[in-house]
């Protein structure tokens, strides 16, 4: 182990294919657990907008989730779902809520009244300000909790390595390489790993700036009359 | 620079019968509104002033409906309201508020020409329209289309609100304080334009101020509103001027009263002593107020001045004493102004 160098390229280069694999395993994985994390929490999110007095009760849950150990729940889920996809999921869906809710409950709530209340007065229908006006307003700050969500997200998939070589994308590398004191593997892992999350997140900084032209150029305030 | 508007629809007259309107929660009678009854003719700018709270905000929602009655009628071009579909309703009654309420994800355009949009319009005639009503507040199409409201100042924003009200050429408008948000200087250039639009559109209009000069200026008719959503007097700004109905009247129009009744009239209205060949005595374009027009003489401390014709040539002499008598004509008892 002494003379080792810190990366053996010709490993990495020989596992070029299983690499590639796994970050695929690993996008899917967090794209599951976003897209799904996603969904459920703009229903909980248009739950606490409707009723307001929900909303402290779903955020004080989505805070306790989060604060449960992965290992803890991967241990509960065991024996009920097994060593699958669904049991690395769970958490990791579970994760996003606190991630989500507060940032689309914030963007509905951030659109300014005045807004609506000239959609109301020229004669849009329920329907029609929703999607014509309060959805395309809340973009920024939902697009703000998927590229929290994601960013968390992508670290997270990691730890779904403990349930078994077939899950855990990039964790994999890092597991293996930990039982084997292969740095290289670790690496590989760790900074593939890392590297996905910025990716998704500049992608996601692009899709808005696509959705969002109008509050890019907020900046370029001009000014006469 | 002024467009044509095409297909002018015709005004729509409007009337307030026995309109009331009550909050169950009665921490005060904030916005509420009491057996208010008056009528608008067709193409009239009818001024809703009064006090904060006084209900002449709730009055103008309850005409598109945005505030349902509790009891009375409200009836456009002889229907009531209430027996319209509201949406249909609400898209035939342009809306303008003192926040503007532009969407802030769309181009000024597409803001002028969303009802379009919602009604289905193809893109082309929407565009045209966005543009012709562009030209009409005075705003250039190709520079400003493009733009974001938030790229626009204060006075660009309402002019792009009245635009967009203006879009679906409603037979009656809704104005809720909408100029009271710019500074008093663009306020003054907005409401003129406006008053020179109205000559053009001639649509009706209930406008809805706190400021009772602005209701002067810009009302063919007033309703004052006092605390309690009671109509304290309706009628012209002059009538309500001259002959305020209450104390309470009195009091909101003001002290000055005398004098606001003096921006209704101009130096054209007065008959002129034959101009004195004299020089350095102030003189007066046509169209001056006659307030202005004392205001000028009482500064130069003198008792006349020369008011000219359109070539700017002396056409007759303006007299303080002419001024005063023009107050005083139509007032039975010539009692002093209050």
């Amino acid at each position: 182990m002494s003379g080792e160098p810190l990366v053996r390229w010709d490993w990495l280069f020989a596992h070029l294919g299983p690499i590639a694999d796994r970050m695929g395993q690993h996008l899917y994985l967090a794209g599951i657990a976003v897209g799904f994390g996603f969904a459920i929490s703009f229903a909980l999110a248009a739950l606490s907008i409707r009723r307001r007095r929900v909303y402290p009760f779903v955020t004080l849950l989505a805070t306790a989730a989060y604060t449960i150990p992965s290992f803890a729940l991967f241990a509960a889920l065991v024996p009920v779902t097994g060593l699958t996809v669904l049991t690395a999921e769970i958490p990791l869906i579970l994760y996003t809520f606190v991630l989500f809710v507060p940032n689309i409950v914030a963007g509905f709530d951030g659109v300014p009244w005045d807004v609506l209340d000239a959609a109301d007065g020229m004669g849009f229908t329920r329907g029609q300000r929703w999607w014509r006006v309060e959805l395309p307003l809340a973009v920024p700050l939902v697009v703000a909790g998927v590229r929290l969500a994601s960013v968390s997200t992508i670290g997270l998939v990691t730890v779904s390595a403990i349930l078994g070589d077939s899950l855990g994308g990039l964790g994999y590398y890092i597991l293996d390489g930990y039982h084997r004191h292969f740095t290289t593997e670790i690496l590989v892992g760790g900074v593939l790993s890392i590297g996905l999350a910025l990716v998704a997140d500049l992608g996601f900084v692009l899709l808005q700036r696509f959705l969002t032209p109008w509050a890019a150029r907020r900046t370029e305030k001009v000014r006469w009359t | 620079m002024t467009a044509p508007v095409a297909g002018r629809a015709r005004a729509a007259s409007l009337e307030f019968r026995g309109v009331t309107k009550r909050y169950a929660n009665t921490e005060g009678a904030r916005g509420a509104v009491n057996d208010l009854s008056f009528e608008v003719p067709a193409g009239a700018i009818c001024v809703l002033v009064g006090p904060s709270g006084c209900g002449k905000t709730t009055s103008l929602k309850m005409v598109n409906r945005l505030i349902e009655p509790t009891s009375g009628e409200i009836i456009l071009d002889g229907a009531n309201v209430m027996t319209e579909e509201v949406t249909a309703l609400r898209r035939r009654i342009g809306y303008v508020i003192q926040q503007v309420g532009l969407f802030p994800h769309l181009t000024v355009g597409r803001n002028v020409a969303v009802i379009p949009a919602l009604v289905g319009w193809d893109e082309t005639r929407q565009r045209a329209r966005a543009d012709e009503l562009l030209s009409l507040v005075g705003l250039d199409p190709a520079q400003y289309r493009g733009r974001y409201p938030a790229q626009l100042s204060g006075g660009e924003r309402q002019r792009v609100g009245v635009a967009r009200a203006l879009a679906a050429d409603p037979p009656l408008m809704l104005m809720d304080e909408p100029f009271a948000a710019v500074d008093p200087i663009v306020r003054e250039r907005l409401q003129d334009e406006f008053l020179r639009l109205q000559r053009e559109l001639a649509k009706t209009i209930l406008f809805v101020t706190h400021d009772i000069d602005e209701a002067i200026k810009m009302g063919d008719l007033i309703a004052v509103m006092e605390e309690g959503g009671r109509l304290a007097q309706f009628g012209p700004p002059d009538q309500i001027l001259a002959h305020p109905a209450s104390d309470f009247v009195a009091r909101f129009v003001g002290a000055d009263r005398g004098l606001k009744r003096l921006s209704l009239v101009t130096i054209g209205d007065l008959e002129l002593e034959p101009a004195p060949d004299r020089a350095g005595l102030p003189t007066f374009v046509p169209g001056t107020k006659l307030r202005d027009a004392l205001s000028v003489l009482l500064v130069a401390d003198a008792r006349g001045g020369i008011a000219l014709d359109e070539a700017g040539r002396p056409r007759g002499f303006v007299t303080v004493d002419a001024i005063a008598s023009a107050l005083a004509e139509d007032r039975p008892g010539r009692n002093l102004p209050a």
